[in-house]
């Protein structure tokens, strides 16, 4: 009986007294040094629960886990959809002593105009990569991917992934995203099977193993996953396509109905100063929206050609929210290239 | 007095599986909301896009849609096979292990489930990495000089197979095992007395015996085969949709279907239903005879 009362006192008492904080996050993207080192900081006790896609967030979150969690790290575009959809809740930038540190070029975004409910975490950009062993050519252009040279014919991997593979092919045809002119939509599709045929795999967790092992010789990556397949010893080069290349950015989100608002707004805080925030981009091998984060990188993450793009790199393009009936194109195109 | 001690298991009947087959049928005739979830209205769009094709954009004239029952016949057809390779190399092996002394059966039957203590999704990753490109299996035969260049193996239907086969090959030996076990081999003596050749012996003593443990192995490999989608995803390069993959994609991918995902659940259980349903009639029909 007395051990029973006694159990039942520990579990009735927070392990700390300064309350807690509850993360949903993407798999292996912070470094548990950094969250050892916010509870020493304010004593609140950190509980993260990962998630491995947008969407598989999204779907959890509209499933009945609103109201469990105090942030999210969506990307760029799903920050928009969970704002239309009124899942994140918003703060004045006063909130947050450090919200200075942003990269002014980070705060007017499209995805949230003023940062009103996100600030960010870490960016990069989408394009693809090839095995210098096996093609020596230039890489500059999507036609690598699209339209691939012989040596790479059947020997592509292509991620799993609708949003990156229709905006990248929509750069390699000159078209907008969210397009609703059927002519070229039906070009898009067609092009699209057409490099099937040269695709030996769709993969976007395994986009950097395959690379490693030799199963692909050419691969649509994220610039950082590149930077480790290169690491791991793959003669892997990333390219900065002319035709443009996708921009993505992961943000820390307020969720709305948050348990503890206010130690969510602490963590946002600490994620805004600089040495945390390249605590993160030391382990991601992104890229920091938060100013004055250099000291602090190490030398390899720094100077990684994956994050320095060429000065004749176009700019990138985040992936576009398109409304529900141009969705449903698009939706048809990518049911219709893996039927 | 029997109702009450069986209510646990009426109990867990209704919560586990009548309640979300239900659940599931109910949403398969509900309103698709923008990027997940559900409106609570009534509708047939879900079953509309499964069977009736209005070309690519939706705006031609209605014909059949052959896009989903292709994606099922493959899956099934791919089934079908893995069910078949799991039957001809199964049925030998449980047939070896059964005929051992009683003391060394056990033994066999160890070595046949070690391999399913590891999680099935390591299985499927260290097949492929033995049969990549430049995977120990290749470089063993062109170590040989049996072949120049590399078995084109991984990202191909054969490799599926391979990893469905590999998956379920336990499913299939252990029912015939235990059905070969109880066979008593006094009766084939007595037929080979009666000048029995040993084709009759098989086809009309042993398996009509065995035939139970034969067509639950068959159940047990084809039903898990139907949904796969590690096998697909990881050896055959996911290039095209299976029909697990079709409804992985509607709830946690970017098509964001939740009532077509229910819809494509429920006609995947109409048919496996149907098919048992067959089954059952015939065993019955035969156990009359």
């Amino acid at each position: 009986m007395k051990r029973l009362a006694f159990a039942t006192a520990l579990l009735a008492t927070p392990a700390f007294a300064d309350g807690e904080l509850k993360i949903y996050h993407w798999f292996d993207y912070i470094p548990q040094e950094l969250v050892d080192k916010f509870t020493a900081e304010t004593g609140i006790a950190v509980t993260i629960d990962t998630y491995d896609s947008n969407e598989a967030m999204l779907a959890s979150l509209k499933a009945g886990k609103m109201g469990q969690y105090d942030v999210a790290v969506p990307g760029d575009y799903m920050v928009q959809i969970m704002g239309n959809e009124g899942l994140l809740d918003s703060f004045a930038p006063t909130d947050l002593s450090n919200f200075g540190n942003i990269d002014p070029k980070w705060v007017d975004v499209p995805f949230d105009p003023g940062r009103k409910s996100s600030i960010p975490y870490q960016w990069g950009s989408t394009a693809f990569s090839v095995n210098r062993d096996v093609y020596k050519g230039d890489i500059d252009t999507l036609a690598i991917v699209f339209d691939p040279p012989a040596e790479l014919s059947g020997k592509i991997n292509a991620l799993d992934s609708q949003g990156e593979v229709l905006a990248l092919g929509s750069m390699y045809l000159g078209m907008p995203q969210c397009n609703s002119d059927r002519t070229q939509l039906k070009a898009l599709s067609d092009m699209l099977l057409n490099a099937k045929t040269h695709w030996a795999s769709f993969g976007s967790d395994t986009a950097k193993d395959v690379l490693v092992s030799g199963d692909a010789a050419a691969g649509m990556i994220y610039n950082g996953f590149s930077a480790r397949a290169r690491a791991e010893g793959a003669n892997v080069e990333y390219a900065y396509p002319k035709e443009g290349f996708v921009v993505w950015m992961d943000n820390v989100v307020l969720l709305k109905d948050a348990p503890n608002r206010d130690n969510a707004l602490k963590f946002m805080n600490f994620l805004l100063v600089p040495e945390n925030a390249a605590a993160v981009t030391n382990h991601a091998a992104y890229t920091s929206g938060v100013m004055g984060v250099e000291p602090f990188l190490d030398d390899a993450i720094k100077n990684s050609p994956e994050n320095n793009p060429p000065a004749s790199a176009p700019a990138g393009e985040f992936i576009a929210v398109c409304d529900e009936p141009t969705q449903k194109l698009y939706d048809a195109i990518w049911t219709n290239l893996k039927k | 007095m029997a109702f009450p001690l069986l209510l646990p298991t009426w109990a867990m009947i209704g919560i586990f599986l009548l309640l979300p087959v239900i659940l599931m049928a109910i949403y398969s005739f509900l309103t698709k909301e923008f990027r997940g979830g559900v409106v609570w209205e009534f509708s047939l769009a879900a079953y509309d896009q499964f069977f009736v094709n209005r070309g690519l954009f939706g705006d031609e004239p209605a014909t059949l849609e052959w896009t989903y029952i292709g994606i099922f016949w493959r899956s099934i057809w791919q089934a079908i096979v893995a069910t078949t390779i799991c039957l001809l190399i199964g049925f030998p092996t449980a047939w070896f292990i059964a005929t051992r002394a009683p003391t060394t059966r056990g033994v066999w039957l160890f070595l046949i489930t070690i391999p399913y203590w590891v999680n099935l999704l390591i299985r499927t990753v260290s097949l492929k990495f033995l049969i990549r490109d430049n995977g120990p299996l290749n470089e063993f035969l062109m170590g040989l000089g049996v072949i120049d260049s590399p078995l084109p193996l991984v990202n191909t239907n054969l490799a599926v197979q391979l990893g469905l086969f590999y998956s379920y090959l336990p499913f299939m030996v252990l029912p015939i095992y235990a059905a070969v076990e109880r066979y008593d081999f006094a009766y084939s003596e007595a037929a080979a007395d009666l000048y029995a050749s040993r084709w009759v012996i098989m086809r009309e003593i042993i398996m009509p015996i065995v035939k139970p443990g034969i067509i639950a192995g068959c159940i047990l490999v084809f039903v898990p085969s139907l949904g796969a989608f590690l096998a697909p995803d990881l050896l055959g390069g996911a290039k095209t949709f299976m029909i697990g993959s079709l409804i992985e994609e509607q709830f946690r991918g970017s098509l964001g279907n939740w009532p077509f995902g229910a819809a494509v659940s429920m006609i995947l259980m109409s048919l496996v239903l149907m098919a048992l349903l067959f089954y059952a009639r015939s065993m019955a029909r035969e156990g009359t005879r």
